[in-house]
């Protein structure tokens, strides 16, 4: 089957990762793959026949069998309350993808991996380092070195950062992954990270100079992706290598 | 990605809109574009017919509401790609597009 | 295939009461919601005018300030979007087109039997003279009390509430009055050229 025809998937498993955000496990008869950074359009049909539909971005990596989304709710959404809040494992989801060819990485295209990411926009960023330490993980400790990656990651507050703990966890096994997190919001006592929106200077601190040519991916809310890339082309990184996936007005504010 | 169009959650800065918040990239074009042309047509690289630029469709900006998808050149603003459903039809405007250039790696065996 | 049906989802309310008010396949929605072809245009009202334009190519142009010297009126109207939300009673206030006529009359500019709207940022709709005049249509300045917002068409929008909203153009310039019917954007783009949501004329092709 073509990537463009709509499948039935099944929900195998259900994972709460915070208030807000939800991973669904699903099982996809005759899935093609997919590449890291690359999603899913979901549609849902009511029983009067109305429909709806939304984009998702795959958040496994092509390694992993199953295909695994993460949902955030948006309190006034028409489709993301209804798979966070309402699936139930069992359920079947009408899918279609894997979509898109552009804002996508694997370890072929190399590195240095530079990933930036706000709210919701940490999905495609995921399964570009899941993809990263599946692939390179058990290859040669020099593989890593040659692309190594780094994450900065801005949320309102440390309890609505999805996957906290497994970017713990990635960083504690592997010293070629630098994660940062920014809390624009209410950061907790004794945080002595970043605590306000991505902006240039913070970019300069993070990031490689533009001299080492890093492959750049920045995802999440519109105004956050526009002003990420803009100070990257204004600290220097050719626009051609800096590529962008907006989510809307929507998955968190810088 | 849930493309709401209600913008309640995000703080809008001093001299933004609501309405350029709302704006999306090429891959939210992705779906659509995969359901005419066979080749992923996000990684291909098209040239604006307004102003000569040249990038890949996925770095072009999208605009995509319900009544239609419409893909804009971020040089000059310039439709490049307008793609609308009907009851009965897909209408694909080309007419922003000088050319498309897909790598041959992308096509099919 | 037809779909199967995803257990316990039901989507945005979607009364279809409303006791005739809603057109065929609409249902109402608290909400504004925004739809856009293209960037949100920005223009200093310093900047801003807006003409009417005849068939010989009289013109008729006024300045933000003189604009905002011409009589309003308010406006409660049902609006009906081709995307099936409908928003009921809501409140505008702006200058009828047949004032601006009238005004534009004394300086010679006559109309013509179709009208094509002209916007900031590119955007076109045509509509036929009879859909603007009578008190069918105004150019509206605020709404729900409020000067008009960027994102819903400010400083000045048009406003037709008895077609499609998408004949409501925003960001409004120009009306050029034509002797000829000339397609605008969604026209040209598989809309349908009238739009009367009461018939339900959605698409090019639509009885």
């Amino acid at each position: 089957m073509r990537p463009i025809a709509w499948r039935l998937a099944t929900v195998a498993d259900l994972v709460s990762e915070t208030a807000r955000a939800r991973t669904l496990v699903l099982d996809v008869p005759g899935w093609p793959g997919h590449r890291a950074g690359q999603h899913v359009d979901v549609r849902l049909t009511a029983e009067d026949g109305y429909q709806a539909q939304r984009s998702y971005s795959i958040a496994s990596a092509p390694e992993d069998a199953r295909v695994v989304l993460t949902v955030e709710r948006l309190d006034d959404g028409e489709v993301s309350p209804y798979l966070t809040d309402e699936l139930r494992v069992g359920d079947r989801l009408e899918l279609r993808g894997p979509i898109g060819g552009y804002f996508v990485w694997d370890v072929a295209i190399g590195g240095p991996l530079l990933l930036v990411g706000g709210g919701s926009g940490i999905v495609p960023l995921m399964a570009m380092l899941r993809h990263r330490a599946a692939a390179l993980g058990s290859a040669e400790a020099d593989a890593r070195h040659h692309i190594p990656a780094r994450l900065l990651y801005s949320s309102r507050r440390w309890d609505e950062v999805i996957y906290r703990d497994e970017l713990a966890r990635l960083v504690e096994d592997d010293p070629t992954l630098e994660v940062t997190l920014t809390l624009t919001r209410e950061p907790p006592r004794g945080w002595t990270g970043f605590r306000r929106r991505i902006d240039r200077m913070m970019l300069a601190e993070v990031a490689w100079p533009p001299a080492e040519r890093p492959k750049v991916f920045v995802c999440g809310p519109t105004l956050l992706v526009e002003a990420v890339a803009a100070a990257f082309v204004e600290l220097g990184h050719d626009p051609a290598r800096v590529k962008t996936e907006r989510f809307g007005p929507t998955g968190g504010p810088a | 990605m849930d493309h709401g169009i209600r913008a309640a959650n995000e703080r809008i800065a001093a001299g933004e809109s609501v309405g350029d918040a709302l704006r999306l990239d090429g891959n939210a074009a992705a779906g659509i574009l995969s359901e005419l042309f066979v080749p992923d047509l996000t990684a291909a690289r098209a040239t604006c017919a307004g102003c000569g630029a040249t990038r890949a469709v996925g770095a072009l900006l999208v605009y995509a509401h319900g009544m239609g998808t419409v893909v804009r050149c971020p040089s000059c603003d310039a439709v490049v790609l307008c793609v609308t459903r009907t009851a009965t039809q897909v209408w694909l405007d080309p007419t922003g597009v000088r050319r498309i250039m897909i790598a041959a790696a992308a096509l099919p065996a | 295939m037809t779909s199967p049906f995803s257990r316990g989802f039901r989507g945005r309310p979607r009364s279809a009461a409303a006791a005739g008010r809603l057109p065929p396949g609409q249902y109402e929605t608290r909400d504004f919601p925004v739809l856009s072809a293209g960037p949100t245009p920005r223009v200093s009202l310093e900047a801003w005018d807006f003409s009417l334009r005849g068939p010989g190519g009289q013109t008729a142009r006024w300045t933000w300030d003189e604009f905002q010297a011409l009589p309003r009126e308010p406006v409660t109207a049902d609006i009906h979007c081709v995307t099936k939300w409908s928003k009921l009673g809501t409140l505008w206030e702006g200058v009828s087109v047949d004032t601006l006529l009238a005004e534009a009359a004394a300086r010679g500019v006559k109309p013509a039997p179709y009208v094509l709207a002209g916007c900031d940022g590119g955007y076109t709709t045509n509509l036929p003279l009879a859909d603007v005049t009578g008190g069918k249509a105004w150019v509206a300045l605020s709404y729900g009390g409020e000067p008009l917002a960027p994102e819903h068409g400010g400083p000045a929008r048009l406003l037709v509430p008895h077609l499609y909203f998408w004949k409501s153009a925003k960001w409004v310039r120009q009306l050029h009055f034509q002797e000829r019917d000339q397609p605008g954007f969604w026209e040209s783009h598989g809309y349908h050229n009238y739009g009367d949501p009461w018939r339900e004329q959605r698409y090019a092709g639509d009885e």
